[in-house]
């Protein structure tokens, strides 16, 4: 039996008055990558940003329902400690401008007034890098400042960022929509090596991707959870109406 | 047609010429103030000039330093009030857009900017000289503070307002609190831009004479306690000037030409600091 990480019970989302995730109920494994797929505005994004409490940071947004971190909800817990657990990477790279890919990597401890010995700090840009695959390309200019990398570099380094906290979930906002092919495969690749740590939640619009690096994907639609299963049964078997319409593309 | 065709090219000729024009005669102005000051304070400066302090009338000599220490301290202790005040509400008024408080203290802050010299000096005459009982360097730091903050507060909620959203969406995703993304994240990226409103806020006080008539006073001799009157080189350029004797009239000029050689560094400093310190989104 799988142990699950994340489980929501009767989650609602709101932007005013106009409800945007509607009584989603779902457990997520560990250890798994789950795609979450759904056509423009279903709400999908707004439910990964609930996930961690982002979702509140935005003006008259508001939630109800619970979500269990293992069995703390995380509806009870302080934002800012949730977010310690559960980190986030988002649709475009936004590393810190002013601050060096070193200090980028090592940010959330930075940021938090965490103080580290030096060897410390070497080791978790050493260790964050190298599972994002970014080391051998950026370790001789650790001093340079972030922006100056490549967009897929760039991601890969946001990536770093998060996983240096030591989360256990990973929350990815359309985390490749900004980057070109090759800099996508680099991080769908990555996604196989971090699960083995992590349990990573991805919203994707492209059901290639999804097909391509989840071990189940959730399907949304008008903000509701319409289907959550393996995408090749999805793909083959959908239980759903509204499944069957997206998968073959009646709308997007 | 094609008288058509020649009228519009020469429309559009006579604009570009106008502009052009009108651009060059906005830099007269300047070069005029230049080159006059400039003409009439050089010979007045030397050393003797920058440590003494004025002579009473009739003895050849003196110099403005009591005036130039205290513009100094008048201006530091007045930066210390505005600055600080400043950057946080501009930090308030950039992330709280749309609250009834923002749009309440844009409005005072606007309006702020458009209050004469002369009524803020009364102003700060009638809270801080009146009930402390005499002139003192402190209120003039004070009046001036308040000229200096819509300048600064503006800069700072404008830069601020320029940084993508991701950038603090960022920071909290990584479990920072408020105040630490405000300090570490988004002062440090608008950095060059807070710094610029703050130098031309200085620069814009720095030759301000009215609001300093009726609260530093001015002090014929070198004073550094912010608690009595304190010279300034404004009010000496303005008493001196006006007075009937030549040496002063010669004090006067020579502290012109320090008044503007500091505004103009203040300027070009700034410029060059942004530059330098701007942050590459």
């Amino acid at each position: 039996m799988e142990s699950t990480v994340i489980k929501t019970v009767d989650y609602n989302a709101y932007f005013g008055d106009n409800r945007v995730v509607k009584d989603v109920n779902i457990s997520i494994p560990k250890n798994h990558v789950i795609a979450v797929m759904g056509p423009s505005g279903c709400g999908k994004t707004t439910f990964l940003r609930g996930i961690n409490r982002m979702h509140e940071l935005i003006p008259h947004a508001k939630a109800d329902g619970k979500i269990f971190l293992h069995n703390e909800d995380v509806m009870q817990m302080h934002p800012i400690f949730v977010r310690l657990k559960i980190g986030m990477v988002f649709q475009r790279p936004n590393p810190f401008p002013n601050l060096s890919i070193y200090d980028n990597v090592i940010a959330g401890y930075k940021l938090n007034g965490i103080k580290l010995q030096r060897a410390d700090k070497d080791k978790i840009v050493e260790e964050a890098l190298t599972k994002v695959a970014l080391w051998n390309e950026v370790k001789d200019s650790l001093r340079k400042k972030g922006t100056f990398l490549s967009g897929g570099q760039q991601q890969r380094l946001c990536i770093a960022r998060a996983v240096a906290m030591l989360p256990e979930v990973l929350l990815f906002d359309e985390p490749t929509s900004a980057l070109d092919p090759i800099s996508t495969s680099t991080v769908e690749e990555l996604f196989h090596e971090l699960k083995k740590n992590y349990t990573l939640i991805i919203v994707t619009h492209n059901m290639q991707q999804a097909a391509r690096v989840s071990d189940r994907t959730a399907f949304f639609y008008m903000g509701e959870l319409v289907e959550y299963d393996d995408i090749k049964k999805m793909f083959t078997n959908p239980k759903d109406n509204r499944t069957q319409n997206y998968i073959t593309g009646r709308f997007s | 047609m094609n008288a058509l065709l020649k009228y519009r090219i020469a429309k559009s000729k006579t604009l570009h010429v106008l502009t052009s024009v009108l651009a060059f005669a906005c830099v007269l102005p300047l070069m005029a103030i230049l080159s006059f000051i400039i003409k009439a304070g050089i010979t007045k400066i030397n050393w003797h000039f920058l440590v003494n302090i004025p002579k009473p009338v009739g003895e050849a000599g003196g110099g403005i330093a009591n005036a130039l220490l205290g513009t100094l301290i008048i201006i530091a202790v007045a930066a210390a009030i505005a600055i600080p005040v400043g950057i946080l509400c501009g930090v308030y008024l950039s992330e709280n857009k749309n609250s009834r408080l923002a749009n309440w203290s844009r409005l005072c802050v606007d309006i702020l900017q458009g209050v004469p010299s002369i009524v803020i000096g009364i102003v700060a005459y009638f809270w801080l000289v009146k009930p402390l009982g005499g002139f003192s360097a402190f209120s003039g730091s004070v009046a001036l503070a308040m000229m200096m903050l819509p300048i600064v507060i503006r800069s700072t909620e404008e830069t601020l307002k320029l940084l993508p959203d991701s950038l603090k969406e960022a920071a909290f995703a990584l479990g920072t609190p408020f105040h630490r993304v405000i300090l570490k994240v988004i002062i440090p990226c608008g950095i060059s831009g807070i710094l610029s409103g703050v130098m031309l806020s200085v620069a814009r006080v720095a030759g301000e004479t009215a609001p300093l008539l009726f609260t530093a006073f001015g002090n014929p001799y070198l004073s550094a306690n912010i608690t009595k009157p304190m010279q300034s080189l404004p009010l000496l350029i303005f008493n001196y000037a006006t007075s009937p004797y030549n040496d002063w009239h010669d004090l006067a000029w020579g502290a012109s030409f320090i008044l503007l050689v500091f505004v103009l560094l203040l300027n070009i400093s700034t410029k060059l600091m942004t530059k330098k310190w701007k942050v590459q989104l």
